[in-house]
């Protein structure tokens, strides 16, 4: 029996977003949550999958306004508490009040993991609209435990009630989630969290390290609806944490049931580890790029592997998807393709 | 040739990078370095120049509103909220580069001379002064139902005015395509890349077009980026506009001039040019006024 029982956060409707190409509707919004209620998940995320007011030619436009996919979360949502995610520099302390308004409880602000001090207005504003804040910092791989402490410490400065270590681009490995949580858990006075992706096929692996390692927060996603290769199963997270004998207050069968009978009917493609996914994690790439990437590839006639390489090497952080076409004409120039073409593409 | 008087508030970097600029201007002459900490490297590089400076503040150089008719205020929005009522009172032209946008939008290529009587403009922003030239270049074409730009800019270019009021940037710049640019809606997103060696400012401008007509847009904007570098000569195309549908896609990049600021900070670089040519209009305006012969063609 373990002393400290991990929350787990389900943001199938917030990453699952970038996977739906950001075509959820109010109908799948209210099924989904209803089920995540009713299984016991505690927290339920729901936004564009890069945040409020993240609808836009960079990302994606939303199938419908994101108030009504908050309107219907919150009609379903019933005790559980509702959650959204902003990044500061897309969305601003405008959709912020306006979620709260909806009735959002938890407000997840992310930075990258070298700019945490570009949020400190949004958390201040989050906590004064009385939600509980959680600090995300975002491609946490990219940078030494030292570096995730002092950004933490920003965050746990500004009134965040947690920092998570968020593995944006399903990069690490366990020993990478060891230390950078372990790091975090002994720097900070606030909770910390774990954020992964399926990219190496590590994130149940890595949730269970970050747990292990102290985190009292992990998100899942049912059927891993989520960016790149996906998040971290829900399904199969509540499943293995349930056999190790942690209480997470999820029902193990109805969590299944949610995966199977509700979401992954909506599934556009399936959840899988293929050779563009997979180079995400491999060379550290920020998970949503996936299908803006696959796009690019057909459009200008180059390897999505390449484009995401270049992406690594450069060092693009999230938010940068306007970065992919601009990489993908490159290579097909250096590869011989006629410029005009390619213009006129 | 009889030159205006200008002052600089504010000696840090932009300040700073401003103070090389006027240095070159044929029409301004810069009297006075206004800044609050002795310590200021660019106090000390204004003073090795035999600029007068002075360390105490805007209220100094109201003691002496004589040395300068032309007032750059380059501190942060906060400071120039207090600043303008009494540059105004003390009958001074402010072009002010902060976010505070009391004054009305100045974007060069854009509405050069469409605010000379005005006593306060401003400059939008450093992703407004990159993007809304392109925006209005597609506008003066065809109309545009939504522009979306995306500035992306190196962490270390991005001071902590900044960064603690992040949102400033994007409401001020989407409001700025729109009153500017003529876009019929707008969106601005911000991005910091910390990446090293520190990348050169990028914006990627989107513009919701019907029906675009390819060959004249792209031959607009063509003609826009090389007004811009009149002005901003690291201002250029990645690579032609790209169409897709109703989307046309435009990438820009701005390399600094390295004046006193690191190339990569086009950003401000661009802030600091927009700055000296929104000055020099107004000094034409002035002399012309006064009656003094301006040589055509400058």
């Amino acid at each position: 029996m373990r002393e400290i029982n991990p929350r787990i956060c389900d943001t199938t409707l917030r990453d699952g977003s970038h996977a739906m190409a950001h075509q959820f509707t109010p109908e799948q919004v209210r099924a989904v949550v209803s089920g995540l209620a009713e299984a016991g998940v505690p927290v339920i995320e729901v936004s564009h999958g890069d945040g409020l007011g993240g609808s836009s030619f960079q990302y994606g436009f939303s199938k419908v306004p994101e108030e009504q996919l908050l309107a219907a979360a919150a009609d379903a949502i019933k005790d559980k508490k509702l959650a959204v995610l902003l990044l500061p520099g897309i969305g601003t302390k405008e959709e912020l009040r306006m979620a709260a308004a909806y009735g959002a409880k938890v407000a997840r602000i992310c930075t990258h993991v070298t700019e945490a001090d570009i949020c400190e207005q949004h958390i201040g504003l989050a906590k004064q609209l009385g939600m509980e804040v959680v600090g995300f910092l975002m491609l946490a791989h990219m940078v030494p435990p030292e570096k995730i402490v002092e950004q933490g410490k920003l965050m746990e400065s500004y009134g965040a009630d947690c920092v998570y270590v968020t593995d944006s681009a399903g990069a690490m490995t366990p020993r990478d989630v060891r230390e950078r949580v372990t790091a975090l858990r002994e720097a900070l006075n606030i909770e910390v969290g774990f954020h992964a992706h399926m990219n190496l096929a590590l994130g149940v692996a890595n949730t269970l390290e970050a747990i292990e390692c102290g985190a009292t927060q992990v998100d899942g996603a049912t059927c891993g609806l989520g960016a790149g290769a996906g998040n971290t199963p829900t399904e199969i997270l509540v499943a293995v944490l349930d056999k190790l004998g942690y209480k997470t207050g999820i029902d193990v069968r109805k969590i299944m049931d949610v995966a199977e009978d509700i979401v992954r009917p909506m599934m556009p493609r399936p959840q899988v580890i293929d050779r563009a996914a997979l180079s995400l994690g491999y060379y550290g790439v920020y998970s949503s790029f996936l299908l803006h990437t696959y796009r690019a590839a057909e459009r200008f006639g180059v390897d999505a592997r390449d484009i995401l390489a270049e992406l690594g090497r450069r060092k693009v952080v999230g938010g940068q998807e306007d970065m992919i076409v601009d990489v993908a004409v490159e290579l097909a120039r250096q590869q011989g393709k006629e410029p005009a073409a390619v213009g006129r593409a | 040739m009889p030159k205006i008087k200008t002052a600089i508030i504010g000696s840090g970097n932009i300040g700073t990078d401003l103070m090389y600029k006027l240095l070159r201007s044929p029409w301004l002459e810069l009297t006075m370095m206004v800044g609050i900490d002795p310590t200021s490297e660019g106090l000390a590089r204004a003073r090795a120049l035999g600029i007068a400076t002075t360390d105490k503040g805007i209220e100094d150089f109201l003691r002496q509103p004589e040395v300068a008719e032309i007032v750059f205020d380059a501190t942060s929005a906060k400071a120039h909220r207090q600043h303008a009522p009494l540059l105004e009172q003390a009958g001074k032209i402010v072009i002010d580069l902060t976010p505070a946008a009391i004054g009305k939008y100045v974007v060069p290529p854009v509405n050069l001379g469409a605010h000379l009587d005005a006593k306060n403009v401003n400059l939008v922003s450093c992703g407004g002064q990159a993007t809304i030239p392109i925006v209005a270049a597609i506008r003066r074409v065809q109309p545009v139902k939504y522009a979306e730009i995306v500035a992306t800019i190196a962490s270390k270019s991005a001071g902590p005015g900044t960064r603690q009021n992040i949102d400033e940037f994007t409401q001020t710049t989407a409001q700025g395509l729109v009153d500017m640019g003529g876009a019929e809606r707008g969106k601005a997103i911000i991005i910091l890349n910390p990446a090293e060696p520190p990348i050169i400012m990028r914006n990627t401008i989107y513009a919701m077009v019907e029906d675009p007509d390819q060959a004249a847009i792209t031959k607009s904007i063509l003609d826009m980026v090389r007004t811009v570098q009149e002005y901003v000569p690291g201002y250029r195309l990645r690579t032609e506009p790209l169409f897709d549908g109703n989307k046309v896609t435009v990438f820009i990049e701005v390399e600094g001039a390295g004046d006193y600021l690191p190339t990569y900070s086009g950003n401000l670089d661009i802030m600091t040019a927009a700055a000296v040519k929104v000055g020099e209009e107004f000094a034409k305006y002035l002399l012309a006024k006064r009656g003094a012969a301006v040589p055509a063609g400058v």
